[in-house]
């Protein structure tokens, strides 16, 4: 078992940053990524990007470069490879690294796991050649592949940055798909003095644009109906714009309408969590300081809530100065006046958020997909099945377990949660903090028999029963 | 279970390695991620659902779908949570001998 003051479980801009804070306080850390290399998404493999895949992401690299060097340091413990299974005790962790399970044990735990794309079921996205947008962009930075001929279908500044990353890699979409209309433009305008505020973001974005007009791809906006066809693979997405029918033929479509936080490790010990309506996502209940009702638990960056990598950074570096003061290596006074310019600077960051997320709201299609859709991509289970265990009186996604298998697959509902909420909420007239969402039990990630079986002897319960497990 | 999938490569493929797949050898790049590594091969499908047989392809690369799942030395993983290594066992479960496509 390893011992520190703080185990970090994430090694993106949130989980590096709280780590370097950390270290700078005194304390020592334990930083786990299931990874082999530091980064988180939007970071990914940076330290090990060619020269050549760094002009195709951008000006991001230099940033996720210093982050990647900074947590170089004799008191943090980086242990790449370790996909993080179970937590017990608080901020006990079990995880496996090459087949060999293993606990990190500290005074304190930092959640900082990120965002994971929000689901766009859409009939036709569990054919092969369809894919997140995401999944695309880590295809070149992890492995320096490009997809090409691909429709992007959706909406947000991560399809944009994508796109205009596709065009600069030499092989750009063959159109882009949205779905945000005018209307939506129009409603986010009133959140136009935060915009100004973010105005270096905006500027970033209609950098992105401009390169995707430059390139010639083909823009639709305002699309509905969206669904992909094909029988073993796609072969063409269709939509509608004001009423027109389209249809591309095409081998490749990546999906994307935005990111919701990754609330699987903090849901799997009970850190409740609540509905954002602005951004349509659960998000865990914690202080200003990050801090969770769970003893000893702070969660961090965009699984706390969706701001982005320079709001993950900062949020990551405030949970670092509380836990410090918890653990006496700060005064009260050092730690608020650390925290009075990083909380300035992450106002700022968070001031573009709310006319984001007002002009790219996600798709209404996906977020009430038509009844034949696959909602649950495991188990095959469709929108209409949902609906249909509502109308059996059915009131949330744990009841709705005993009557369909979604949520019981191998991703454990991380693609068929919310969605699931949103229609068992819908269909009930229920609020989704009402519907709820499915309780997560641990293993978190797969763990095999021979990998429990070289866990060290520490008087570990594997997968204990957790409190506050609650129906719902 | 081959196809011209659109995926370019933008730097010198690594050094290449052989590796099993469903009985065969095919060759990929050392220590490449195994997902994306199968799909610049053309691999499709990586498996097919036990629930209906359709055909599946890694979907977020990010070890979140498990869309990806393969049997690699009999355990079964994540394809793109996994790295290439010379002489791994792969198998699509339910990919190959039942399905039309062979
Ligand atoms: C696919 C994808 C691509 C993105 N690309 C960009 C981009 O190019 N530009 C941009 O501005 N934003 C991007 N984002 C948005 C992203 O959320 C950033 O805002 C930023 O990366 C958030 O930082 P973070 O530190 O909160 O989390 P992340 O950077 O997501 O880091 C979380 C880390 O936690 C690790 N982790 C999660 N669960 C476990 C576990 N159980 N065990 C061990 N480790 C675990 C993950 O491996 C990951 O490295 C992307 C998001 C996604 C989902
Ligand atoms: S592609 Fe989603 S888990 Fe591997």
């Amino acid at each position: 078992m390893i011992e520190a003051d703080l185990v970090v479980i994430g090694a993106g801009p949130a989980g590096m940053s709280a780590a370097r804070q950390a270290v700078e306080a005194g304390l020592s850390v334990v930083l786990l990524d299931e990874q082999k290399r530091a980064g988180g998404q939007i970071y990914r493999n940076v330290a090990h990007v060619s020269p050549a895949r760094a002009d195709i992401l951008g000006p991001d690299v230099t940033r996720g470069g210093q982050l990647v060097a900074a947590i170089q340091h004799p008191r943090i413990t980086h242990i790449a490879g370790a996909s993080v299974w179970q937590i017990e005790g608080g901020t006990r962790v079990a995880y496996c690294v090459n087949g060999v399970a293993a606990v990190a044990s500290g005074k304190r735990l930092l959640i900082a796991t990120g965002a994971i794309e929000r689901p766009m079921p859409v009939p036709g996205w569990t054919l092969p050649g369809v894919m997140n947008a995401g999944a695309a962009q880590i295809l070149v930075k992890q492995s320096g592949m490009v997809l090409e001929n691909a429709v992007l279908a959706g909406c947000g500044p991560l399809l944009y940055l994508v796109a205009a990353q596709m065009c600069r890699a030499g092989s750009p979409p063959l159109a882009l798909v949205e779905t945000q209309s005018t209307a939506d433009l129009l409603s986010a305008l009133r959140h136009w003095p935060g915009a100004l505020r973010g105005w270096r973001h905006l500027v970033k974005g209609l950098g992105l644009l401009a390169e995707i007009r430059k390139a010639g791809v083909k823009r639709y906006s305002g699309a509905s109906a969206i669904a992909v066809d094909g029988a073993d693979h796609a072969e063409a997405i269709r939509f509608t714009v004001r009423g027109r029918q389209h249809c591309l033929s095409c081998e490749t479509v990546l999906l994307h309408h935005g990111v919701v936080p990754n609330t699987q490790t903090a849901r799997s010990i009970g850190v409740p969590h609540e509905w954002q309506a602005r951004q349509r996502a659960f998000v865990p209940t914690r202080d200003e300081w990050g801090r969770s009702p769970q003893n000893g638990v702070f969660i961090a960056g965009d699984g706390a809530g969706i701001g982005g990598a320079l709001a993950a950074e900062l949020a990551g570096a405030i949970s670092a100065l509380q836990i410090a003061g918890d653990l006496d290596a700060l005064t009260p006074a050092q730690r608020d006046a650390a925290a009075r310019p990083l909380r300035r600077a992450l106002r700022g960051e968070l001031a573009l958020r709310p006319f984001l997320d007002r002009a790219y709201p996600p798709y209404q299609g996906a977020l009430s997909p038509a009844d034949e859709t696959v909602v649950c991509r495991c188990e095959e289970v469709t929108a209409g099945e949902i609906r249909k265990f509502a109308k059996l009186g059915c009131l949330g996604p744990n009841q709705a377990k005993a009557f369909g298998r979604q949520g019981m697959g191998p991703c454990q509902g991380r693609y068929c949660g919310l969605t699931v909420t949103e229609l068992l909420a819908a269909e009930n007239g229920q609020s989704p903090d009402v519907t709820g969402y499915y309780r997560i039990r641990p293993p978190i990630k797969p763990v095999t028999l021979g990998e429990l079986a070289s866990m060290p002897a520490t008087g570990w319960q594997p997968n204990g029963k957790q409190e506050n497990d609650r129906e719902n | 279970m081959k196809r011209d999938l659109a995926v370019r490569r933008l730097d010198e493929p690594g050094r290449p390695v052989v590796v099993r797949l469903d009985g065969r050898d095919l060759e990929l790049c050392d220590g490449g991620n195994l997902a994306a590594e199968l799909l610049a091969a053309g691999i499709e499908p990586f498996r097919r659902t036990p629930v209906s047989g359709a055909p599946r392809n890694p979907f977020c690369m990010m070890g979140a779908c498990f869309d990806c799942l393969v049997e690699i030395d009999g355990v079964t993983r994540q394809a793109c949570m996994t790295e290439v290594a010379a002489g791994m066992t792969i198998s699509r479960p339910g990919a190959v001998s039942e399905t039309k496509n062979d």
